[in-house]
């Protein structure tokens, strides 16, 4: 993440950007339940875009909705300047997806499902044959390529189905949770076929709870919680804003956490009690670490870290991403 | 690392195809991929669905004929017991295999594979979709039809060259059926309603005067079975093998026919409600 943090995107604003998806508004509702809650967003080409929330925000329901698989309540959207709704399939001819369970076509060896898959873009297979083996080759499964899918592991079923979603070369990849249940290797594997394909200007919308994961591919990420933004801006500029530069853990064990807080008051800017451990903000993690100790307190353990977009979303929801 | 994302003319000519908001005229992928998977997995499956009326028709046919003798046909002329039961167990048949890959093969997919989300997720519409799997069946029909046809050849059943047109019947009927199948399991959400399906289909096999005349039936039963689909594939392929033409020959094609059409809408209603929320 580099160190300077002065939004380039607002510089351009003037020289009328391209946004390729502009939601106004968008509200989705399922009988009594807001889903979506009058969001408004957009997104220039190129950008790497994060949702970022955790389960039931109403992340998947804005995917669905910008693919033209969900009918939105009220609101506009446009993608590349369709209506999703009104051009469901000249839509989603612009788009890659990667939903957020594998539907992979079992039925169909691993290369088949690349070249079937482009067919129902209406790709001719001239194209397509040389095509999937670079996708395969891009997806590390050139080995797997006559094997079946159900053979294949978490961590490759997930880059097929990234592989996949590139075979129109799409301008927009929709990608839901594209890490969630991988185990890390594979979602470093993963993040690095993310991170060329945003070189090459592909522009990334991408959903996660996952803190690390946001930082490392979203230019600008919008945090939502129970339908609504909470924040918007890119991951330096969120922390700067609603957290500090430093964080120090403290725990003191289950019991005592709650109550540890009266001893605690006044080190640090603010102070976050949670069940399994206390959240001391602040500019200097170290200096706190000894006000502490300075005050007879013996925390079982302490640990200074960075602020992550973790605490960003603590401060605004006072509630965990991941539970 | 090669550019993967850009730089082929013919990606930006499929992104610039005429598309409706349901339908990307392109259920010929759909189609492709069916047979690709039947290719390398289903075939077991569609050899049984062959082979299931051909054995009806040696057992009851050969066997149950022994018995019973010659009949009266279509146009009141005597033929052989299994002549009289033949077309209607292609009629069956032709309604098994559309049921079979409209509904079964359709809840799977819906549910299970989840086929139809990743295909609504690309340029492909709920209408490409839905003419896609009915072509599949109806190839299917054609081709059990026309295996079904062979071996009433072989058995000498065949008497008029006008039987060869209960191949293109069978498939008529297949797309009734098919067209249907698919509406109705968009509704299905477990097993036990999918059994529903045969609950419907085994007495419809059996009372549609497959085996035996209508007459034999009190007539308020005759009402109930004239009803229903297959008694009119029956009659119309009974019809078509002994080239036995009556006003009502044209009845029961236009029996099928609304039924293509009601079907065509339910199905393409409900793949729009049930993926487009």
């Amino acid at each position: 993440m580099p160190a300077h943090e002065t939004g380039p995107e607002k510089h351009k604003a003037p020289a009328a950007p391209q946004y390729v998806i502009t939601a106004e508004n968008l509200t989705k509702t399922y009988g009594d339940v807001i889903a979506v809650d009058g969001i408004s967003f957009s997104v220039p080409a190129g950008e790497s875009f994060g949702l970022l929330g955790p389960n039931g925000a109403g992340k998947s329901t804005t995917m669905k909705m910008i693919g033209g698989v969900s009918q939105r309540t009220s609101g506009n959207l446009t993608i590349m300047g369709l209506d999703p709704e009104q051009n469901g399939p000249e839509v989603r001819a612009h788009l890659g997806v990667v939903p957020q369970q594998d539907n992979l076509d079992e039925e169909l060896k691993v290369r088949d499902n690349l070249l079937v898959y482009g067919r129902y873009f209406g790709l001719p297979m001239s194209y397509l044959k040389p095509k999937a083996d670079e996708l395969l080759e891009f997806a590390q499964l050139t080995d797997k390529a006559k094997s079946k899918v159900d053979a294949l592991s978490g961590g490759m079923k997930r880059r097929l189905t990234i592989a996949r979603s590139l075979i129109n070369e799409p301008r927009i990849l929709l990608l839901d949770e594209p890490t969630t249940g991988l185990d890390p290797q594979a979602r470093h594997i993963l993040w690095d076929r993310l991170f060329r394909l945003k070189e090459q200007g592909v522009t990334l919308i991408l959903t996660t709870h996952y803190m690390d994961e946001a930082e490392q591919l979203c230019d600008r990420l919008i945090v939502v919680d129970k339908g609504r933004i909470m924040a918007e801006g890119s991951p330096a500029a969120l922390i700067r804003d609603y957290s500090t530069r430093e964080v120090l853990e403290l725990r003191f064990g289950s019991e005592r956490n709650a109550s540890i807080g009266a001893e605690l008051e006044g080190i640090g800017e603010r102070l976050e009690t949670l069940p399994d451990r206390v959240l001391i903000y602040t500019h200097d993690g170290e200096a706190a670490l000894e006000e502490v100790s300075g005050r007879g307190l013996r925390p079982l353990t302490s640990l200074v870290r960075r602020s992550s977009l973790e605490d960003v979303f603590l401060r605004l929801t006072g509630r965990s991403l991941v539970d | 690392m090669t550019v993967l994302t850009q730089g082929h003319a013919v990606t930006d000519e499929a992104r610039n195809r005429r598309f409706g908001p349901l339908y990307s005229r392109n259920a010929r992928a759909v189609i492709g991929r069916g047979l690709m998977a039947t290719k390398s997995s289903n075939w077991m499956v569609m050899l049984s669905g062959f082979f299931e009326p051909v054995l009806f028709l040696i057992s009851m046919g050969v066997g149950m004929g022994a018995v019973v003798g010659n009949v009266s046909g279509p146009g009141g002329q005597e033929i052989s017991y299994a002549a009289y039961i033949a077309p209607a167990l292609l009629a069956v048949s032709a309604m098994n295999g559309a049921v079979y890959d409209s509904t079964w093969n359709v809840f799977f997919k819906m549910n299970f594979a989840k086929l139809y989300q990743g295909m609504l997720y690309t340029s492909l519409g709920p209408v490409d979709v839905a003419i896609g799997e009915i072509i599949l069946a109806l190839l299917r029909g054609l081709l059990y039809a026309t295996g079904f046809t062979a071996v009433m050849g072989l058995m000498g059943l065949i008497t008029t060259p006008w039987a060869l047109l209960m191949i293109p019947a069978s498939v008529l009927i297949a797309f009734g059926f098919a067209s249907f199948g698919m509406g109705i399991t968009s509704f299905m959400k477990t097993f036990q309603q999918m059994d529903w399906v045969n609950f419907i289909m085994l007495p419809m096999f059996l009372f549609s005067a497959t085996f035996y005349p209508l007459s034999v039936y009190p007539e308020y039963i005759q009402w109930l079975i004239q009803a229903m689909p297959l008694w009119h594939g029956v009659e119309l392929l009974r019809q078509i093998s002994a080239a036995s033409f009556t006003p009502a020959t044209a009845i029961h094609v236009g029996y099928y026919l609304v039924m293509i059409v009601l079907g065509l809408m339910l199905t393409t209603g409900r793949l729009r409600s049930l993926f487009l929320k």
